[in-house]
């Protein structure tokens, strides 16, 4: 806006005079709305404008969501009733066991429900810089051999629970937490092999990527569940979970490869050429040297590529999984809940946004750090 | 320091560097053209030389950063072929500092002095901080140790490059272009820690256009023009009777300003 000093400084004039010194106006919050609201009135107009819209919308929600909202009954008639007027919060309390947990034997279900503090646990340990040591690679060790232990059973008097049944959030955290555990080195070394000397390595790494960068996930994932058994010896079965979890890493190394080449090609060349003259061997330059500095490079666009990750593991509905979203779904097939998928929808959108928001925050705070220690 | 250089180079009869017949091609350009030259123990040789002579290609085949194409180069009595033991063992042995420092950004400088010690020498990493410690007194900046490189100085970084080299206690260094990226008055603290190692007796290749330092310290000059070594001769001959016309136009122009 540009605004024409001798207006602006009238009505300022006028709510000085207005107001003694020292009152409501001199709050910082009062000035900077004054300064960056209301300073014309154009400003003034389109602020007033705009705080309608706003407090209408929020209202519209909190009484739907909230004020109307009903928030249990045993079974939807209520909610028929309040349709359009009040939320169905009722289907979540009802079915929030079947949308985490999927078709988990029901009597069982505190097993994956442990499994998610364990997992959430692990995140929280991984991120903290007091267990950035060798402590770490047990911790994980021992938390996914506990998961396995709690979501399998059959041993210490649990019930065997086959994989085909697993569901909900566990299932979506596994995908995705074994999906960038295994991608993200796969990765390294295929944007290596892509940079390699070695016309063969280098031939390979880039049909790979290029092969597999052109296929939609979806379809990487009904080739690993329909056609994969195709091409092994019969008798030998590889289990349709696993065939989802290989799919997924193999889509996501070829995209998380070319992320890291990115970096690698952002690092000077007289920093291998340092690392060369010291006479560090290919490996110790390239893990000490140039693959630190290469990655802090691409921190965005490879959590970028995480949160994508995370939620593309959605599409094993293909193949029969029930993950998070597809627990969702088949919650709101039931007849008596079928028109209410906006509820079921928004609260698991919610669990999402949760963990993709907790790794962007988390991002810019590494960033951050790591920023800060090399002070440039 | 001009008395002793002498009196050491007549000592030093072992042969360091030796390249016979050398040639270096770019695709079609042929930069390094029959180069013959031997360097023995503890000399100091200056190269100097036009813009794109191939002064940084030359001494960047001796730790073979570039590939010769024809001809022998034998360092330290190991002959440079396609054998990465070699490579690596004559890496080892010869210590490099660059123009742009090269420093690794994202280590601290004690971190950048050890690395190579412990990875590659297989110090221990006390003994390796010791000797670390020992060199950033040398080169006067034992307070910087636990900075990042980004928080020095040009002249310190530099400095630092210095002691990072001479960590892995090498027999050979080179040296391209070292004061080239530094403002006026950093320059001689960089050069002074170099004249240091000169009267130390280490062995040292230095492109450089800092003739003052060339008169103090070099047992001779390689005078390079067009991928060729035009002149070899001692610093106060090269100075007062060029032989060659090249090298008395590039001497005119880099003395008369
Ligand atoms: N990678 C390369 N590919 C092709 N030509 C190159 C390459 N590197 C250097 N050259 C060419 O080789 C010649 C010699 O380069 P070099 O860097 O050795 O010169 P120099 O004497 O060190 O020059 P300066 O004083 O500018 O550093 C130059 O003409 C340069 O353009
Ligand atoms: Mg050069």
């Amino acid at each position: 806006m540009t605004a024409n000093p001798t207006v602006q400084a009238k009505p300022q004039a006028l709510i000085d005079g207005g107001f003694p010194a020292g009152g409501l106006m001199s709050l910082p919050a009062v000035q900077w709305a004054r300064a960056n609201l209301f300073s014309n009135w154009i400003n003034t107009a389109v602020t007033l404008v705009f705080a309608y819209f706003i407090l209408k919308g929020l209202f519209g929600f909190l009484s739907w969501g909230v004020f109307n909202a009903i928030w249990s009954a045993p079974d939807s008639r209520l909610c028929r009733e309040a349709k359009g007027v009040g939320a169905c919060w009722a289907l979540i309390t009802e079915k929030y066991r079947f949308i985490l947990f999927g078709t988990y034997a029901y009597d069982e279900q505190w097993r994956p429900a442990i499994v998610i503090v364990i997992f959430i646990a692990l995140y929280v340990a991984s991120a903290m810089r007091r267990f950035w040591n060798r402590n770490l690679v047990f911790i994980w060790v021992g938390g996914l051999a506990l998961i396995g232990v709690l979501m399998w059973g059959g041993i210490l008097g649990l019930k065997y629970v086959e994989n085909e049944r697993w569901g909900g959030l566990p299932l979506t955290l596994s995908l995705a937490t074994f999906g960038i555990a295994f991608a993200f080195p796969l990765s390294i070394l295929l944007a290596l092999g892509r940079r390699s000397r070695l016309p063969a390595i280098k031939a390979m790494c880039v049909g790979y990527i290029e092969l597999i960068r052109g296929v939609p996930l979806i379809s990487l994932l009904f080739m690993a569940s329909v056609m994969f058994p195709l091409f092994l010896p019969e008798g030998v079965t590889f289990d349709k979970l696993l065939r989802a979890q290989v799919a997924i890493i193999m889509f996501t190394a070829a995209y998380l490869a070319e992320v890291v080449r990115g970096g690698l090609q952002a690092i000077p060349k007289g920093q291998f050429e340092a690392a060369d003259a010291l006479g560090l061997g290919y490996w110790q330059k390239t893990g000490m040297i140039i693959m630190p500095q290469a990655l802090r490079l691409v921190i965005p666009p490879l959590v970028n590529t995480f949160i994508g990750l995370f939620k593309d593991t959605s599409l094993v509905v293909i193949i029969g999984l029930f993950d998070l979203l597809n627990a969702v779904k088949a919650a709101i097939q039931e007849p008596q809940w079928r028109g209410f998928g906006v509820e079921a929808y928004i609260s698991v959108s919610i669990i999402y946004f949760i963990f993709c928001f907790a790794m962007s925050k988390y991002s810019q705070k590494i960033e951050a750090d790591f920023a800060q220690a090399r002070n440039r | 320091m001009t008395t002793t250089a002498a009196a050491r180079s007549t000592a030093a009869t072992q042969p360091i560097i030796e390249m016979r017949g050398v040639n270096k091609w770019y695709g079609e350009f042929h930069v390094l053209k029959d180069i013959n030259s031997t360097v023995l123990q503890g000399q100091k040789v200056v190269v100097c030389g036009p813009s794109g002579s191939g002064k940084s290609t030359m001494i960047r085949c001796i730790n073979r950063l570039e590939e010769h194409q024809a001809g022998q180069l034998v360092v330290d009595g190991i002959e440079l072929t396609n054998d990465v033991k070699n490579i690596e063992q004559i890496r080892r042995e010869v210590g490099m500092v660059f123009q742009q420092f090269n420093l690794f950004p994202h280590l601290t400088v004690m971190e950048n002095l050890t690395l190579a010690p412990i990875w590659v020498r297989k110090v221990p990493k006390k003994e390796a901080e010791e000797t670390a410690m020992a060199y950033l007194n040398r080169v006067h900046i034992p307070e910087q140790a636990q900075k990042y490189p980004g928080q020095l100085s040009g002249g310190q970084q530099q400095r630092v490059a210095i002691a990072r080299s001479l960590c892995m206690k090498p027999k050979i260094m080179l040296f391209d272009e070292p004061t080239s990226a530094l403002d006026p008055e950093m320059i001689k603290e960089v050069l002074d820690v170099m004249i240091g190692l000169a009267e130390e007796g280490m062995t040292m290749i230095c492109v450089t256009h800092e003739m003052g330092f060339a008169r103090t310290v070099a047992d001779f000059m390689v005078f390079m023009d067009k991928g060729e070594i035009v002149e070899t001769a001692p610093p106060k001959d090269f100075f007062a009777n060029p032989k060659t016309d090249r090298a008395k136009l590039f001497l005119s122009q880099i003395l008369g300003h």
